[in-house]
């Protein structure tokens, strides 16, 4: 006699509070609070909001707390929360010229205005494991430049006033700015939505592919023009003041890859550029983005399409990990039903095989298959 | 909550319950697009200024916002007072053009001049099409139209009125679009009924 | 923009709207439904949401059945046909929780009934919604991966290639290879993929009484076929389109003409085969219906309460 399988509901519940628990870990050893995940762990909450597009560190590092460091799930996790906040508007374009730069390079010149400042970057530390990280040593205070207010002049700028590489491209000013959140992906896709889906794209991805127009896959000769770090205020035009107010202050990573161009029928020999900006420190996310972000402008630059990386279905349909974790994961859902309608036709389909075959009766073929 | 009396200002006679009229008005229009001809009854939850229904405004509150530009006939438009309402109730841009409207409100259908001149959508997205709700002072008591198509078992009928001059040409020419073309909301008095595109016009032989 | 983590903060996070979806959402939403309908079989883009359960676990079907729910609705959700399976519990307490409605496992009782893979075996009644999950609806994405190319064939109906991949299945295998997921062609304009339920399910999609709507949220695509509207299964004159077959009945009720799930018994073969459709499996055996391995006590329903 057969009992079908029941309590799903009594299942999850077990299952949820033993996820629960081992999210916990040791309860002898105290919780972490989510000052130190954001305080600490600062470059995974920068990675979760970007990939999240929320910046709000405080929500990031609970995402990050409550998916026992599993980043993709706490990118998950702000998602489903940014989407049911109402949308109120849209910013001002940011001035990444203005920013209080913490870290800005260029491996294009020697020195330039402004000059090339580190700050914190795990270059040129040796990686070596540190044991006495496993305490909680003292540390020197950093040494901090004075904040002069000057403007850090763009290195894009410096090529653009000679003419050497294209202007930036023109958008329609009068067609409202995209928001990947609030309509359908379309193909072609305008620059505005494949900068914003770029920029929340999966890290690994986009690094990946970043890597395959290095080596060859739609090779776009870049240098690392210059890549910034620091904060920027947001502005929100107020049609009621006829001016815009700054509503708060937010970190980004920028990188302007520059790319040698031959020139095409379409455009003069000169240098084009691939854009990447990410909320936070995320320095190899914006530098891949800006590859990829070029190799997408291929059609745009009468380049011929010939490798994955310049496949805007491709690159953009895919990139977006939310989206791919969940289709991939749906596949342990239970698809029994499907797969019955499988069973049933293969059966089928071997039995007439093996009728057609010498040597093998139908029925030596149904005793092998349950032989097997 | 029911309201009786018309808005004394362009800020009253909105959804008292946004959630539940919304939804409410919602489900009678989804099943009267999925039921071409059909009579589906609407609450009384919204009282906007004349010559605007009760019937129009509660599907345009229900459907309409921001996202959707809505295009007003001559009728609705003599004064400012229903463009405002719509504005103030639901944040719809109101468009001088039928071809950029996604809605359109017709009080008096008897004038509208033709209905070619809505954004039909495209034959990739036919979906970008206007929809158009016409104001009528009855479902049931005007001239017969005999109706076939997805939604309706057999044939049924719909006597709706005031209707557009020549509207049998005019929605056999939208139905010849397909699947571009506009879709109908006809808003009587409590209640809606609609021709989607799909549907199609039977003409009596004499 | 730096928010500090507040009282308020924590509060709003378990703060939502009837049904989850913001007003703005299901208004979106609710006008693609409409345009849908409209136009039966044509997938109308929707700007889908994240929603808090993952892309490819039914967010499509649950932004669907948000945005049209009310308080007054009754629903059922299945997943294989079973109103027990972990995705349809989860879906079933989502809404009782964040809607407060009424739900059931009874198909007649159910004024919306969610499902992933199946088409309740009792026939649908004038006035339910069926609201399918949805992973891939493009029925033509395993032939053109490119969503500019596909657009162009359902614009131009040029549906060519599907016929000829339906052909190439039966010159390598005698039919057609195709046994979930079969496409179907919608009061002969648009060919739709009607989700991934058995060719078995397909019939009851034609000339249904019940309205039928598909979501699929990762794809960001609504589409419906109205009621007492024509869904036919593509097929050849020589090689008709047919439902799977199954030998014996229902071990637990006895019915016959259903879909029935392979249940494997013990490591030797044994093996049995039931209704995939818990409720109507229920039903019949509360009528007093009894398959061959029923036992003498009803067991079922006393474990159910475990």
């Amino acid at each position: 006699m057969y009992v079908a399988v029941k309590g799903g509901e009594a299942a999850i519940a077990n299952a949820h509070r033993l996820l629960a628990a081992r999210r916990r870990g040791d309860a002898d050893v105290p919780g972490l609070t989510l000052d130190q995940i954001a305080g600490q762990l600062s470059l995974a909450v920068d990675r979760v909001m970007g990939e999240g597009s929320l910046y709000d560190p405080e929500l990031a590092a609970l995402a990050i707390k409550q998916a026992r460091g599993d980043l993709i799930e706490a990118v998950f996790l702000l998602r489903a929360y940014r989407t049911t906040l109402p949308r109120f508007g849209h910013s001002e374009p940011v001035d990444t010229g203005a920013m209080l730069v913490e870290r800005r390079i260029s491996a294009v010149y020697k020195d330039l205005p402004g000059g090339q400042l580190l700050g914190p970057t795990f270059d040129y530390t040796h990686r070596l494991l540190d044991p006495e990280l496993a305490g909680d040593e003292p540390l020197d205070a950093p040494e901090m430049a004075a904040d002069t207010g000057e403007r850090v002049i763009r290195v894009s700028d410096i090529l653009g006033d000679e003419g050497l590489i294209e202007d930036d491209p023109a958008t329609d000013a009068s067609r409202p700015v995209a928001d990947i959140t609030r309509t359908p992906m379309e193909f072609p896709m305008e620059r505005d939505a494949r900068l914003q889906t770029l920029a929340r794209g999966d890290e690994g991805f986009l690094l990946a592919l970043a890597y395959s127009t290095q080596r060859g896959y739609a090779r776009s000769h870049p240098f690392a023009g210059e890549i910034r770090i620091g904060e920027v205020d947001v502005e929100v035009m107020i049609p009621e003041l006829g001016f815009a107010v700054v509503i708060g202050r937010v970190k980004l990573t920028e990188c302007q890859m520059v790319n040698q161009f031959k020139g095409s029928t379409k455009a003069p020999p000169q240098f084009t550029r691939g854009y990447g900006l990410v909320f936070g420190q995320a320095e190899r996310k914006a530098m891949a983005m800006s590859l990829c972000d070029r190799a997408l402008r291929a059609s745009e630059l009468g380049e011929d399409i010939v490798a994955p990386a310049q496949d805007e279905e491709f690159v953009l349909s895919h990139c977006d990990n939310v989206q791919s974790t969940g289709f991939v994961e749906h596949l342990k859902l239970p698809h029994y039903v499907d797969f019955q309608a499988e069973l049933d036709l293969v059966r089928r389909m071997r039995a007439e095989h093996f009728a057609r075959t010498e040597g093998d009766t139908p029925a030596d073929g149904a005793a092998r298959e349950a032989a097997e | 909550m029911a309201h009786s009396t018309p808005a004394a200002s362009i800020y009253e006679g909105g959804f008292a319950d946004p959630v539940g009229a919304s939804q409410t008005v919602f489900r009678a229009l989804m099943d009267a697009m999925a039921r071409p001809g059909t009579v589906h009854a609407l609450p009384a939850v919204t009282a906007p200024p004349a010559p605007l229904t009760a019937s129009a405004s509660a599907l345009i509150a229900t459907l309409a916002d921001a996202d959707t530009p809505v295009w007003l006939d001559p009728a609705l438009t003599k004064t400012n007072a229903i463009k405002d309402w719509i504005v103030f109730h639901t944040g719809a841009p109101i468009t001088a053009y039928q071809s950029e409207a996604a809605f359109a409100v017709v009080a008096a259908p008897q004038s509208l001049s033709a209905l070619n001149g809505f954004s039909l959508g495209t034959q990739e997205f036919p979906d970008r099409s206007t929809s158009v709700i016409l104001q009528v002072t009855t479902l049931t008591e005007g001239v017969a139209l005999t109706l076939e198509g997805p939604g309706i078992k057999d044939r049924t009928t719909l006597a709706p009125a005031p209707m557009p001059q020549h509207f049998s040409e005019q929605w056999m020419a939208n139905r010849q679009a397909f699947p571009r073309g506009i879709d109908l909301i006809l808003a009587g008095p409590g209640s809606v009924a609609a021709m989607p595109r799909s549907t199609r016009l039977i003409r009596k032989e004499a | 923009m730096t928010a500090p983590m507040t009282e308020t903060n924590t509060q709003n996070l378990a703060s939502y709207n009837f049904a989850y979806l913001d007003e703005q959402t299901k208004r979106m939403i609710r006008r693609a439904i409409l345009k849908g309908i409209a136009i039966p079989g044509y997938q109308v883009p929707f700007a889908s949401r994240e929603m808090p359960m993952p892309y490819g676990w039914g967010t499509g079907g649950v932004q669907v059945t948000a945005a049209i729910i009310g308080r007054d609705d009754v629903l059922k959700v299945i997943d294989q046909g079973a109103d027990d399976t972990t995705n349809a519990v989860s879906i079933r307490a989502f809404f009782a929780k964040t809607a407060g409605v009424a739900t059931t496992t009874a198909t007649p009782d159910a004024t919306i009934i969610q499902t992933r893979h199946r088409i309740p075996e009792t026939p649908l009644h004038a006035g339910q919604v069926l609201v399918y999950q949805v992973p891939i609806p493009e029925p033509l994405r395993f032939l053109e991966p490119r969503e500019t190319e596909t657009r162009k064939m359902h614009a131009l109906e040029e549906y060519g290639l599907m016929h000829v991949k339906l052909y190439e299945d039966i010159a390598r295998n005698g039919r057609i290879a195709t046994t979930y997921a079969y496409p179907v062609k919608v009061e002969g304009r648009y060919v739709m993929d009607p989700s991934p339920t058995p060719k078995f399910d397909n019939p009851k999609m034609h000339q249904s009484e019940a309205l039928q709507l598909f979501g699929a949220g990762r794809e960001k695509r609504i589409y419906a076929v109205p009621p007492h509207t024509n869904v036919v299964s593509l097929d050849f004159e020589d090689h008709p389109f047919e439902i799977q077959h199954f030998t014996e009945p229902c071990a637990l009720c006895g019915a016959e003409q259903v879909y029935l799930d392979e249940v494997v018994l013990d490591d030797k073969g044994g093996r049995m085969f039931v209704c995939s459709d818990t409720h109507h499996c229920e039903s019949r055996r509360a009528e007093g219906h009894r398959g061959a391995l029923l036992g003498d006590e009803p067991v079922v329903e006393k474990e159910a309460a475990i």
